[in-house]
């Protein structure tokens, strides 16, 4: 039983669903509109489930004192602080927004900056033409960073300026992303979206169950 | 030869700091995406409504903050409403911020130049949510004022009165955007991407499912450029012109090293 009525409902509201793309009588149209507000509702409630994890996950981190257990305390102390003056307050309250602006964003922030010196150091060390396949990509990306910037542009127009052609970097990278970039993108993402129907299929007609957890 | 990566990392700092201080003025060219998007946003009568979905926290401001700023002055410039929304859980501060540093600047009146919406868990049940009403999904804005006590949101119900959607985004919201907002309500799209994802864009470009595209702080240059008011994202374009020119040295460098290392070796 704990496994069929999911199963049911899975078939149930898949077929429904497929139905309302197709059809537009008014019945249909109704149900579509009447099963988007369910979906609005149960939404939310993968933000708690989110949330609980988080919670699970970090207690046992303290309980079993494994390896920097102690960030796992700040974690709970995050959490609780803008919690507690989020829901007491609200988000636009000075205090929230003093945390937000001055812990929050400034740490995002550097995360992600920091990234430009790991890309640097890795380019440096990694970035090696050491076959024809490694020499091609390493053009494309050379190719595709300089015309990425107004760099790019500025030296080929000062070396070639008696030459016709102005900004080739900015153009040649443009061709790169129009063309090969496009191509490969292209396949990927029909490649996927087939992977995604056939296992759609499989989930509404039950020949999938991994997601009902527990194994088969 | 292996260098310290200490020395990379200085070096790396050396080019964000000099450009700074020595305020480098490169010249932009506008880019053919860049170019579209700016075009639609103009050929847009006054009166007409735009949502602007900004689908980023604070680890992408310094590329997409710039670009979304320059978009509010178009629309605020030309009598545009907008329309603000957020699908990113840790954005709408921010955002709320952005908005009224604009407005306040433009002088454009909230609740009936623009409003801000705020943020809604679900991704695809929000996006599904506006095509059928706005209502359904955000009762009420980001200031806790009902949505029917909001003069501009009077005639707007869902994608039908909405002339063009922007999505600025640092993930892929913006598939979810072309494949339910577009695809099934015909809703005009176009977007403004951080530099790492907009490889994946150029498909949804070229089949129009995309009317325009900015790209990274490039972008967001390029549409200052366009719009007339120069701003973060010229500045912040010269100083990664020299962080991708000391990149493309540093690979140099190591590929000469690597010869004259294989040449000895063998």
């Amino acid at each position: 039983m704990k496994r069929q009525v999911p199963l049911a409902l899975c078939f149930v509201f898949g077929i429904a669903m497929i139905f309302t793309r197709f059809s537009p009588h008014s019945v249909s149209q109704w149900i579509y509109e009447e099963v988007i507000s369910w979906v609005l509702i149960i939404g939310p409630f993968a933000l708690v489930l989110a949330t609980v994890t988080l919670i699970q996950t970090h207690t046992t981190r303290i309980r079993r004192r494994t390896e920097h257990w102690q960030y796992s305390l700040v974690v709970f102390a995050g959490l609780t602080i803008m919690v507690v003056i989020g829901i007491r307050f609200g988000p636009q309250d000075s205090i929230f927004e003093w945390l937000y602006n001055n812990v929050q964003l400034p740490m995002d922030a550097t995360m992600f900056s920091l990234l430009a010196f790991f890309i640097a150091s890795a380019a440096y060390r990694a970035f090696r033409a050491r076959t024809f396949e490694a020499s091609l990509l390493l053009l494309t990306a050379v190719v595709v960073m300089m015309g990425n910037v107004p760099m790019g542009d500025f030296i080929w127009n000062t070396i070639m300026s008696w030459s016709p052609w102005a900004d080739k970097v900015s153009e040649a990278r443009q061709w790169i992303l129009d063309n090969p970039n496009l191509s490969a993108r292209r396949g990927i993402i029909l490649g996927v979206s087939l992977g995604v129907i056939s296992q759609s299929i499989r989930i509404i007609l039950g020949i999938e169950r991994s997601y009902l957890g527990g194994g088969d | 030869m292996n260098m310290d990566r200490r020395i990379v990392f200085i070096l790396v700092a050396l080019a964000v700091i000099i450009p700074m201080l020595l305020s480098v003025n490169l010249p932009v060219s506008v880019s053919e995406p860049t170019q579209k998007f700016y075009d639609y946003v103009e050929a847009l009568p006054a009166g007409s409504t735009i949502m602007i979905a900004f689908d980023y926290g604070p680890s992408s401001l310094a590329e997409l903050n710039p670009m979304a700023k320059a978009l509010l002055k178009q629309c605020f410039d030309k009598d545009i409403r907008v329309i603000g929304i957020t699908l990113a859980v840790d954005a709408p501060t921010l955002i709320s911020a952005l908005i009224q540093e604009v407005a306040a600047e433009k002088e454009a009146v909230e609740g009936e130049d623009y409003v801000f919406l705020g943020y809604r868990p679900g991704e695809v049940q929000v996006i599904l949510g506006i095509g059928t009403d706005i209502a359904s999904v955000y009762d009420t804005d980001y200031n806790g004022t009902a949505i029917s006590e909001i003069p501009m949101m009077q005639n707007i119900t869902n994608y039908d009165q909405i002339d063009l959607l922007v999505d600025f985004a640092s993930s892929d919201t913006i598939e979810s955007w072309i494949i339910y907002a577009n695809v099934q309500y015909n809703q005009k799209i176009a977007a403004g991407v951080t530099g790492v994802i907009i490889a994946q864009m150029f498909p949804y470009l070229q089949t129009g499912q995309l009317v325009g595209l900015l790209s990274g702080i490039l972008g967001a240059a390029e549409y200052e450029n366009l719009v007339g008011a120069p701003a973060k994202g010229m500045q912040w374009i010269n100083v990664e012109s020299f962080v991708h020119l000391l990149i493309v040295v540093l690979v140099i460098v190591g590929n000469i090293t690597y010869f004259i290392h294989r040449s000895r070796e063998e």
